[in-house]
């Protein structure tokens, strides 16, 4: 009986969003009675920070403070349509809709403010803390509250802006089969190192290194979290979790957490990120989207360390016990790669 | 369907609501008294959502009969934050990102409240063995152990 440490990599591309017939977000911006914003969105948060992040992006197109925004997912069958919070593309498609729906309703903001001070809209601007005014000259200034509240009440205006960001559907070509289905793609590449005990088949995680390439990091704490969070669940359909038996057989169906193995508190490793910013041309202020991308190269790299401790090729998830004991006993025992 | 009043003090508070016979615990404070703090994971013990205290000690509430809590304290996460202020464990969750979809949160926080109580400098492993029975899908579970040990960090220096 034997510990085998081993060593897995793997690196991923990771194309934001999907390409099943158009891909299309929207978004609405409007001014409140009392000067603040609110974006109406379709699009879900499910704790991953698409309030956080398109409340930030909205702010910073409409020139206001953050806390003057209130981000409004309530309900999907009034609320603009969105293709939904899953492939990674929240922040990438929402948030460039958000940017043309709140640019929409800045201009006419700046548009009361020029009316109210008397001057031209272009030479407007907003410090971002309440305020706008003219360019050079901060005294000659108005509120983005009275601005919008003239608007309203004097010269019957709508401060709002309608947004969509939409990824056309890619047709084949039929002669040469290209397609572009994808503008944006993230990066990622993960080294996992495991024990694996060669008497009980048991993998052990200890350690966790990757390096995530997300665009701009628009929420840098937001993205760590996801990161952190999302990696732990890759780890956990590696060598836990699954749907066993699977679809079409008719016993598969959901079960209790008797069944389900989950890993608990006590079953994590360190995990060790490096966040790299390579701002995407077409996504929001740079940023794609960890999402999905958090967890796909752990399998990958899981497996390949677990090859690499004991020389067994696991090709069906989860790495269970039973199936490392199988492999190491039909290859007549451990075979650590290192020593081949 | 017989229902039996049951008298408790819950958050600090005296109270008392109908439970129906054999309602456990969770849906009696949830639909009987009206406190939506506790939350129904799984319903059968094995995810720690619905973790309230009862005299201080961590239960998994949709296990627990009501009336077994007839004249004993319930604390709840509703009744975490005074006047206004967030307990330091809300605090220190909020500022270490341990929650993302928060369904699990009102459990965790119940469990790390029950053990810095008791152990108010707990080791790392200490605060793992107490949430052990608390399930998280999102964070990974390292941003709410660190979380819980910055609380009993910034209680001790306080």
């Amino acid at each position: 009986m034997a510990l085998h440490r081993g060593r897995g990599f793997a690196a991923i591309n990771y194309p934001i969003g999907m390409n099943l017939g158009g891909d299309p977000s929207q978004a609405l911006v409007h001014s409140n009675p009392e000067g603040k914003f609110t974006v109406a969105l379709s699009s879900i948060d499910l704790g991953q920070g698409m309030k956080s992040v398109t409340r930030q992006i909205a702010a910073e197109t409409l020139g206001v403070p953050v806390e003057d925004v209130y981000v409004d997912t309530a309900d999907s069958d009034t609320g603009p349509h969105c293709m939904g919070s899953f492939a990674s593309r929240g922040t990438h498609r929402v948030g460039n809709a958000v940017i043309e729906a709140a640019q929409e309703a800045r201009a006419v903001m700046l548009e009361a403010a020029a009316e109210e001070l008397e001057v031209d809209a272009g030479d407007l601007v907003t410090d971002g803390r309440g305020s706008i005014h003219v360019k050079g000259a901060p005294s000659r200034a108005i509120t983005t509250m009275a601005a919008c509240q003239a608007a309203q009440f004097r010269q019957g205006r709508t401060v709002s802006g309608r947004g969509i960001f939409l990824i056309p559907l890619s047709e084949v070509d039929p002669d040469t089969g290209e397609m572009t289905p994808v503008s944006c793609f993230a990066h990622a590449a993960m080294l996992v190192e495991v024990e694996v005990d060669d008497e009980t088949g048991e993998v052990r995680v200890l350690d966790m290194q990757s390096a995530y390439e997300v665009g701009r990091a628009l929420n840098p704490r937001l993205v760590e979290q996801q990161l952190v969070g999302g990696a732990w669940m890759g780890m956990s359909h590696a060598a836990w979790e699954t749907t066993e038996p699977r679809y079409p057989d008719r016993a598969h169906g959901p079960v209790d957490f008797n069944s389900y193995l989950m890993p608990g508190p006590g079953d994590i490793a360190p995990h060790h990120i490096s966040v790299l910013e390579r701002p995407a041309p077409d996504g929001p202020f740079g940023g794609k989207g960890p999402g999905e991308m958090c967890a796909n190269p752990v399998l990958p790299a899981v497996c390949n360390a677990v090859y690499d401790a004991v020389g067994v090729r696991i090709d069906e998830l989860p790495v269970t016990p039973e199936k490392v004991l199988r492999g190491i006993r039909a290859n007549g025992g451990a075979r650590p790669r290192g020593r081949l | 369907m017989a229902k039996k009043p049951v008298t408790f003090t819950l958050n600090g508070a005296e109270r008392a609501a109908f439970a129906d016979d054999g309602e456990n615990l969770l849906q009696f404070l949830r639909r009987g008294v009206g406190d939506l703090g506790p939350k129904y994971g799984c319903g059968q013990g094995s995810c720690g959502a619905c973790t309230v205290l009862v005299d201080g000690a961590p239960h998994l509430s949709c296990l627990m009969l009501a009336e077994a809590v007839a004249g004993r304290r319930v604390e709840t996460v509703s009744g975490l934050a005074r006047d206004g202020a967030l307990h330091p464990l809300q605090e220190a969750f909020m500022d270490g990102f341990a929650a993302q979809c928060g369904y699990c949160t009102p459990g965790m926080l119940m469990a790390a409240k029950a053990l810095l109580d008791r152990n108010p400098r707990p080791s790392r492993d200490e605060v793992v063995e107490a949430i052990g029975g608390n399930l998280c899908r999102c964070t990974g579970y390292a941003p709410i152990i660190e979380a819980i040990l910055a609380a009993a960090e910034r209680r001790a220096t306080a």
